[in-house]
This record gives structure tokens, C-alpha cells and sequence, in this order.
């Protein structure tokens, strides 16, 4: 044990070393909080549609087939940058995309409903539907952590991935449109 | 007379833009009546990690989402909740790392217990070396020096 | 012009850091006088490129040349002069620059400050400085160059960060850098001696000084970041064991551990590998907080922006450092041995107890910061670790320690016995009792479990302290500036444990909603809010609030909380007002704006928190008596007269080869 007590502070750096390493190779996805729902029942939640606000929809409206949930907001940068993107993968129609009109600033809910709608109106509406979480309680209840985030859920109402950030046509391809049409070795 | 109307608007101006830039100071504008309420809700929000400013508790945070986070906390401390119903809300939205408090769990036992064993550790080693040189003491006749109290 | 120059002088700072590290290294190792004798001058012009360096940096600053990149991100035209200068370490290359500047300072201060050290042990100790500055400099030149520039160049800058325009960004870098940066002096120190394979008995004697003053730069340096975030990010905290300040109170710990083990080594010739490998420990903790708040590995408001093929380099160098050196230690270091002995209870036992709980604490921060890495790379998914954790955790073995402290202070060396002091111990502790419970419970009210604790550890630290030298000065004995200035530095950490355990115990805090003539009252104060002017800056627009402070109804004072909008960078600051008064400090900011003239407004009444901060000044003022003890440089004169290898020399210190 003569030599062998004074290489420890060495064997100890290596692990050390071992741990920074690793830590850079996965340094890109940083602060990206990895969502613990992903194979659970996506939350319930009941709101009012963007077009006709006196009518609510909610989870059980939806069940039975796919769908993402897109959240997105009028004070969204990136997710003006990730609008184009979202018309066009709309337009194959693999699976419908409900866009969740997040906490739009105005002092009154007609107001930021408005906000909302003339995003649209300006950008073009690539969702079969779009709901006004008005309050922010519903994307608390998603965690969401902040806009845009995409869910996808399958026909039992169970979220399967989620994508924080931008999306791509890429991303599409093989996250989302890859586990709707049945592809293997996705979880 | 135009000048204290210029400044009012300056002011109000300032204000809008004050409003909108987040990860600074927040300051809440309700307090809870019940001061024990008041003293959780405290607490809680300095544990809760606020997910848009980096390093900051929602208790800290000025975005806007820190807010909502904290809105939720209230209501659920003034709907009876207990603390830990609080935390388990929200990890089970954000995950482990939205507490500042690690949990006590197999993945982390590790670090909730390492400061003990350290400390029983260097314990030992202490015993070790001071009975490893009071034994060589009557041997050692190297003389101090004369400063020997410092 | 000048940042082509400023670019110029650092390549040639690069060759001659070469320089100096073969010469140093290679020139004792083979004997060859005239490398060694070609170290200083190496040195020297080392320095005088990077100053040449900082100063073309610091005129492209004055003179907003805003085709230098680094320059048009981090100022503008309409920033005050004052931090234009300072903006130059308010970002990654800049600060950079500011560190290899503190090292060839230090470097320059250990060539000329060395003049009667053992020729090859000198250059050798330059050498190993020269590695570290050939490391870091090729680290600028290929990652982080701060004289790149933009073409076209930018109309104007992007304004240095509203937080930055501060005169704690002036002090605080500065400061905390050349107590970081000093530690590689003790480094130096110790890769000689394994680099001679031998420790001189004067070793430890030449370090000490070294050490103790880097300490109390990093000491200060970190209270000035911890006064700094205090008045400046608005919220009171003092502390929040953010990565980036755990990033500098690790090499703080255990450079504490080292300045301590240091004198056990000077005094008794024991400890030599702990001694060794602490050296080794404080510097490379230096480097890892360097390295992990620019590589994106870490979340903090403070860190730098995230690059990770800086990490990369860094982490290199890093592997090379720190692997290389504790390489040699396992190499050299079990031939450092010694028969010297301590009864139980001597101050040897004491300093033992003082090293083990300090690198515990050290280790326990350690884990605290990287177990969110650790877990990640284990995939044990993500954890995040704050001062729920952190201050339990660091209390556990920091309160052992105080204790110790006071009763180890005054053992005597070898043969000191607790049992000796026993009725003066117990006399202290009583005193202390009555004092700590009397400020607990009269002058401030309720507490929690720990209050009592910390208070009177606190007093009888402060209390035994004073022991020694009232002893001294008794029996007409000399008072050494190495111990008086050891009792300042141990008040000066009474004092600091005392307005922490006073702050934590009793701050108040209550966050109102106002209107004009509202009224609130906390911590026996009354404010009455007054509204809001706008106010116009150099390069800010802002509203200042007026709020009168009444205590028991006689007036004390109006403050005036400010918000701050930028107009470059949009971004606001909270300018919270803070004053003191009858030993508090009372806080007074400005939240948001809730319409028709009220506001959120957050009070806090802090009691005794500018005492940490004074009681860290202490400690530190402590530590420069300390250092500039004559002891150090008579040992040197003494040396000179006897050739370090002379037979019949102290046998303890020399191990056989």
C-alpha cells in the first residue's frame, strides 16, 4: 500500500476527468428538462376554442387517434420562426396538430384572444384546432417550460414524445411521423 | 407644467418597459394572511427551480412563468395542500431537478450521505495518524524552536 | 492599429512563456547554468508583452473601436468611461487576459521577490509558472482572442450587461483573480520540490508567505462578489451557492486547509505530502472553476457564455495539469516521511482535526456542484442541488470545526495539553454562553436551533483568540506579526460567523403592494411610500421611488429605489436602496409596477450583514500581517548561509534519497 495510497488523488482526477467528458459530449442538450411524462396519460384539460370561446373542448374529445400538441404564443419569437414549418407538415395531413394559444399579454380574455388569432390570421393556421390556455394553468400541467414545445399522443391518450424547441421538417419525419405510421424500435 | 407632464409620461413609458424583461428581481404583490402560510409559501418557492432563468428559484425569478409557478403554489398552500404535496405537484410535471432540494432516493443516496461518511471517515483517519505520532513523540527529540507557542 | 499589436504581443508573450518553462524546467534538470540563468529575463519580458497586451485592449476600449469584436460586444459609445475600462474583463476572452496578467504579475513579484532562494529551486518554480502561462495563452490564441476583428466594423457596440456597470465589477475580478491565480505560486512551489525529489527544510517557510497573502486576496475577492450580488441583484441574498461562486469557495477552503498544514510543515517538518498535495489541490480547484464556468457545463446567472470546444481545450489542459502533477506527487511523495510526534491535544492534533474538516467541506461543496454532471453521466438522470442542500451539509462539518478552533488555539506545539487550559477553556466558554445567549434572546428575539450554536462559537472564538497575545503581552514577550496577525484573522472569522448566524436567524422580509401614501412597517421601521419619478442616465432611462422611513415614529430616513432600463441592451436593473441603521441594514426595492401609481415593493431588514463582509475584510488583514512577518525573509539570509545540501542538516526534513 506504500505507492498505492499516493495514486489516489490520480485515480480519483481520471474519474473526475471521465465525468467532465462525458458532460461536454452532452453539453448541447443543457437545460432541456427531459419530460417525465413520456409514456403516461397526457393531462386532462377543458378549454375554450380560439374560433368560437363559448364552446370548451376537452382530453375525451380527442381520444382515439393521434395528435401533437403544439404551444405557442403571439409573443413567441422562435415560434414565428417555427410557423413555416408548421404549415407545411400540416398540409400532409399525417396527424392533426392542436395548437394551445399560451399566455397571450392584454388585460381581458376576448383581448388576448385576439392576439392570438391575428398571429394567425398574419401567419396562417396550420392546426385543426386551436385552444386559448389563457392562464397558463394547463401548460403548468404539461410542464411545459416554455413556447414552442410539441407533444405527440397516441389514440389512448398517451404522450409519447416531446420536443422542446424548434421544429424541423427532420424532426417531423422521424419523431413524430415515424411513431404514428408504426415504425419500430421507437419507444 | 409641461415639464412635470413630459416626465409623467416618461415615467409611465419606463414602466411599460420595465415590465417585460424576466430573470431579474421579482417581487410578488400578495402576501398570504396567514403568516405560517406565508413562511411555507416562502420556503417552497426558494425550492422550486425556475425553468426559464438559469440558477434561480421562482421565488427569485422575474419571468413570467415564475409567476404562474408561484400563483400554483399559492393556491394550492391556501387549498389545504400539504408541502410535500406541493413538491410532488411539481416534480411530476418537471422532474427531479425542479427542486433545488435533491430527494432522498436510490439515485441519490449518494450525495445526502457522503458528508457523514466523510466525516466518519476522517474521524478514523484522524484517530489513526495522532496515534501513529503520540506513539513517536518520546522518540522525537528534535528541538522546538524558541517561538514555541507559535 | 493597436489591437494588431495587442494580438502581436501576445504570440510573443506565448514564445517567451515557452521560454521560460523549458529554461526553468530544463536548465536544473541538466545542469545547465546559463538556461537557468535565462529564466528571469524570460519572465520579465513575458510580462511586459501582456501588460503591452492589456493596455492595447484597455486603449481599444477608451477609444470605442468598435471593429474589434470582443469590443463590440461588450461596450458602446455611450458607456461612461469608467466601464469602458472595466468592460474588458466583463466577458470570456477579456477576462482571460486579466488572468494570465495576474499570473505573470505574480510571476514577476516570485522572480524578484526570490532573490536569495537556491538558484534551480527558483527557476524551477518560474518553469512550472511558465507551463501554466503557456497553457492558458495558447488557450487564447486559438479559442478565446480577444483582438479578433469584425469586418465591416459594427457602427456601435452591444453595451457591456446592465448588471456590469458597477463599480463592483472594477474590484471584484480583479481581485478574485489574483487570489486565484495565486495559488499557482503555491503550486509552483511544490512541483519544484517533486521536481528536485527532495523538500528543503526551508520549504514550507518560503511558501507560507505566498500562500497567505493569494488567501487573502481570494478571501476578499470572494466577499466583494458576495457584497456585489447583494446590492446589486436587488434580492438581499448574500449567498446562493451557485456553481460559479462554489467555483471559487473550494480553492478558498482548501487553501485555508493549506495556509494551516503549511505551518505544521514549517514548524515541525510533518505533513510534507499533505502539505504537497493540498498545493496541488488548491490550484487545480482553481482551474476547475475556471474551466467550468466558461464550458457550459454548469446553469448559473454567472456563468460565461457556453462553448464547448473551449470545454474541450480547457479540460485538456486541465488533464495535463492536474494530471501531471498529482503524477509526480504519487512519484515523489511517499519519500517525504517523518519521525517527528504530537501528544493528543497538541496543536499539531488541532491543525490535524482544522485539515480533515475543511477538505470534507471542501468535498462536500465539490459534490454538491458536480452532481448534476455525475448523475448525468451515470444516467441517473437529472438532479439539481441548491442551499437546501448545501447548507445543512456544509454547516455538519464547519461547526466541529469552530468549536476545535477555539479550544486549539492556544495548545501549545508537540506536548500541549487540552487538560493544561482546561479552566481557561471553560472560563472562555462561559462568557461566551452568557454573551451568545444575551444577543440571541435580549437584543433580538426568536431563532432557531442553530442560533444559540452559532452565536456563542462564534464569541468564544473571538474570545479565546485574544488569550494568547493578552498572555504574551503579560509576560513582556514579543507579539510576532505571524501571531498577531493569526488572532486577527481568527476574530475576523468570529465576527463573520456572527453576523451570519444573526442575518439567518432574524432577517424579516415583506414583499407589499403600495400606492402613493401607503404604509408598511417591518423589523421596527415604518415606510411610508411617496410614488415615483422617471430620472435620465448617461446610457439608461429609469424611475427612482421615495420612500420615508420612520422608526417608532422619529424620522430616519427617505430612500430612493431605482429601476434602470438600458437603452442598448433593453435589459433592466434593479437598483435596490440599502442603508444601514442601528446595525441593520435595511432594504428597500422597487418590484413591478401594478398600475395607477401602486407598485410591489419589497422591504428587508437585515441585522448585522455588512459584518460579514467586514468580518471577512478582517480575516484577510489578518493574513497580509501574516505574511509580512520578518520570519520569512530571515530564513532566507540564514539559508543562504548554509548550502541547502549541507550533511548533519535537520534529518527530519531531509529524507533519504
Amino acid at each position: 500500500m506504500k505507492i498505492g495510497k499516493f495514486l489516489i488523488p490520480l485515480g480519483a482526477f481520471v474519474l473526475l476527468a471521465i465525468v467532465l467528458a462525458i458532460g461536454i459530449k452532452h453539453s448541447p442538450e443543457k437545460g432541456v428538462i427531459a419530460s417525465p411524462f413520456i409514456g403516461k396519460a397526457a393531462p386532462q384539460f377543458s378549454l375554450p376554442d380560439l374560433s368560437q370561446p363559448t364552446k370548451s373542448i376537452t382530453t375525451a374529445d380527442l381520444k382515439g387517434r393521434w395528435y401533437a400538441v403544439n404551444f405557442f404564443g403571439s409573443w413567441c419569437y422562435a415560434c414565428r420562426q417555427e410557423h413555416p414549418t408548421l404549415m407545411e407538415v400540416s398540409r400532409s395531413r399525417v396527424l392533426p396538430i392542436i395548437g394551445f394559444d399560451w399566455k397571450e399579454q392584454a388585460d381581458s380574455a376576448n383581448e388576448q384572444d385576439d392576439l392570438g388569432r391575428a398571429f394567425l390570421n398574419q401567419l396562417g393556421n396550420p392546426y385543426t384546432l386551436v385552444l386559448a390556455d389563457r392562464d397558463g394553468r394547463t401548460a403548468i400541467n404539461y410542464g411545459v417550460t416554455g413556447a414552442p414545445e410539441t407533444y405527440l399522443v397516441n389514440p389512448e391518450g398517451v404522450i409519447v414524445y416531446k420536443l422542446t424547441g424548434q421544429i424541423t421538417k427532420e424532426i417531423w419525419e422521424k419523431e413524430f411521423v415515424a411513431r404514428v405510421q408504426g415504425k419500430p424500435d421507437k419507444s | 407644467m409641461v415639464g412635470q407632464a413630459v416626465n409623467r409620461a416618461r415615467v409611465v413609458l419606463l414602466v411599460l418597459l420595465l415590465a417585460t424583461s424576466p430573470c431579474a428581481l421579482a417581487v410578488d404583490s400578495v402576501t398570504l394572511a396567514d403568516p405560517a402560510q406565508q413562511a411555507r409559501y416562502l420556503a417552497l418557492t426558494h425550492e422550486i427551480r425556475c425553468v426559464v432563468c438559469q440558477g434561480e428559484s421562482i421565488a427569485d425569478s422575474n419571468a413570467d412563468l415564475a409567476a404562474d409557478f408561484r400563483r400554483q403554489v399559492r393556491e394550492m398552500l391556501i387549498a389545504g395542500k400539504s408541502d410535500q404535496e406541493v413538491r410532488d405537484y411539481m416534480v411530476a410535471r418537471y422532474g427531479e431537478s425542479i427542486l433545488y432540494k435533491p430527494p432522498f432516493n436510490v439515485r441519490t443516496a449518494w450525495l445526502w450521505l457522503a458528508p457523514g461518511i466523510l466525516l466518519i471517515v476522517g474521524a478514523i483517519v484522524a484517530v489513526r495518524i495522532q496515534r501513529q505520532r503520540a506513539a513517536l513523540v518520546d522518540q522525537d527529540n528534535e528541538p522546538l524552536e524558541e517561538d514555541v507557542r507559535s | 492599429m493597436l489591437p494588431e499589436l495587442g494580438h502581436f504581443a501576445l504570440i510573443l508573450a506565448l514564445l517567451l512563456a515557452a521560454l521560460q518553462a523549458f529554461f526553468g524546467i530544463a536548465g536544473p534538470a541538466f545542469a545547465r547554468d546559463r538556461w537557468t540563468s535565462a529564466v528571469i529575463p524570460a519572465v520579465a519580458g513575458q510580462f511586459v508583452m501582456i501588460g503591452t497586451a492589456m493596455a492595447c485592449l484597455i486603449a481599444s476600449f477608451v477609444s470605442n473601436d468598435f471593429s474589434v469584436l470582443y469590443i463590440a460586444e461588450n461596450s458602446n459609445s455611450a458607456l461612461p468611461l469608467f466601464y469602458r475600462v472595466t468592460a474588458l474583463w466583463g466577458a470570456h476572452e477579456g477576462s482571460l487576459l486579466l488572468w494570465i496578467f495576474l499570473l505573470a504579475a505574480w510571476t514577476v513579484a516570485v522572480a524578484f521577490g526570490s532573490g536569495r532562494l537556491p538558484r534551480r529551486f527558483s527557476a524551477r518554480v518560474l518553469g512550472v509558472l511558465g507551463v501554466v502561462s503557456l497553457g492558458f495563452l495558447l488557450f487564447i490564441l486559438a479559442t478565446s482572442n480577444p483582438f479578433l476583428r469584425l469586418d465591416p466594423a459594427a457602427p456601435d457596440g452591444r453595451d457591456l450587461n446592465p448588471l456590469l456597470q458597477d463599480v463592483g465589477l472594477a474590484i471584484h475580478p480583479p481581485i478574485l483573480y489574483t487570489g486565484y491565480v495565486g495559488f499557482a505560486v503555491a503550486f509552483a512551489f511544490a512541483c519544484a520540490a517533486m521536481l528536485e525529489g527532495k523538500m528543503d527544510q526551508y520549504w514550507a517557510r518560503w511558501t507560507r508567505p505566498w500562500t497567505t497573502s493569494a488567501w487573502a486576496f481570494l478571501t476578499v475577492g470572494i466577499s466583494l462578489g458576495s457584497w456585489w450580488s447583494y446590492y446589486e441583484l436587488g434580492w438581499g441574498g448574500y449567498w446562493f451557492w451557485d456553481p460559479v461562486e462554489n467555483a471559487s469557495f473550494m480553492p478558498w477552503l482548501v487553501g485555508t486547509a493549506l495556509i494551516h498544514s503549511l505551518a505544521v510543515t514549517d514548524k515541525r517538518g510533518l505533513f510534507k505530502s499533505w502539505t504537497l498535495l493540498l498545493a496541488i489541490l488548491a490550484f487545480s480547484l482553481s482551474l476547475l472553476g475556471t474551466f467550468l464556468v466558461r464550458s457550459g457545463l454548469l446553469q448559473s446567472v454567472h456563468s460565461f457564455a457556453a462553448d464547448p470546444t473551449r470545454g474541450i481545450f480547457i479540460l485538456a489542459f486541465l488533464i495535463i495539469m492536474v494530471g501531471g502533477s498529482l503524477s509526480l506527487y504519487a512519484w515523489r511523495a511517499p519519500l517525504l516521511k517523518s519521525q517527528a510526534g504530537f501528544e493528543f491535544g497538541a496543536r499539531e492534533s488541532f491543525l490535524l482535526f482544522n485539515n480533515i474538516l475543511l477538505v470534507i467541506a471542501a468535498a462536500t461543496v465539490f459534490g454538491g456542484e458536480m452532481a448534476p454532471l455525475i448523475s448525468d453521466a451515470l444516467g441517473l438522470g437529472g438532479v439539481s442541488v441548491g442551499p437546501q442542500y448545501f447548507n445543512p451539509t456544509f454547516a455538519l462539518s464547519m461547526i466541529p470545526l469552530l468549536a476545535l478552533l477555539a479550544i486549539g488555539v492556544h495548545a501549545g506545539w508537540k506536548r500541549g495539553r487540552v487538560g493544561d487550559s482546561k479552566q481557561m477553556l471553560l472560563v472562555t466558554l462561559g462568557v461566551s454562553v452568557v454573551i451568545g445567549l444575551a444577543v440571541v434572546y435580549v437584543i433580538y428575539s426568536n431563532g432557531k436551533l442553530l442560533t444559540p450554536v452559532g452565536a456563542i462559537l462564534a464569541v468564544w472564538i473571538i474570545v479565546t483568540s485574544f488569550v494568547d497575545p493578552i498572555d504574551r503581552l503579560r509576560r513582556k514577550l514579543s507579539l510576532s506579526r505571524s501571531v498577531l496577525g493569526m488572532t486577527v484573522a481568527h476574530i475576523g472569522l468570529g465576527v463573520f460567523v456572527l453576523s451570519v448566524t444573526a442575518v439567518e436567524s432574524f432577517t424579516v422580509e415583506r414583499d407589499v403592494a403600495m400606492g402613493v401614501n401607503d404604509k408598511a412597517a417591518l423589523g421596527g421601521f415604518e415606510f411610508r411610500f411617496q410614488g415615483v419619478r422617471g430620472e435620465e442616465g448617461p446610457n439608461y432611462d429609469g424611475v427612482v421611488g421615495s420612500v420615508v422611513v420612520t422608526r417608532g415614529g422619529a424620522p430616519v430616513t427617505v430612500m430612493s429605489p431605482a429601476k434602470r432600463n438600458y437603452w442598448v441592451t433593453r435589459s433592466d436593473t434593479t437598483e435596490a436602496a440599502i442603508e444601514m441603521h442601528g446595525g441593520s441594514n435595511v432594504l428597500v426595492a422597487l418590484g413591478e409596477s401594478l398600475g395607477a401609481g401602486k407598485w410591489s415593493i419589497r422591504f428587508q431588514v437585515r441585522p448585522l450583514v455588512n459584518f460579514i463582509w467586514l468580518g471577512a475584510g478582517i480575516m484577510a488583514l489578518g493574513a497580509g500581517l501574516a505574511a509580512s512577518d520578518r520570519r520569512y525573509r530571515v530564513a532566507r539570509a540564514q539559508e543562504a548561509a548554509v548550502p541547502a545540501s549541507a550533511p548533519g542538516a535537520n534529518p527530519a526534513a531531509q529524507p533519504t534519497r
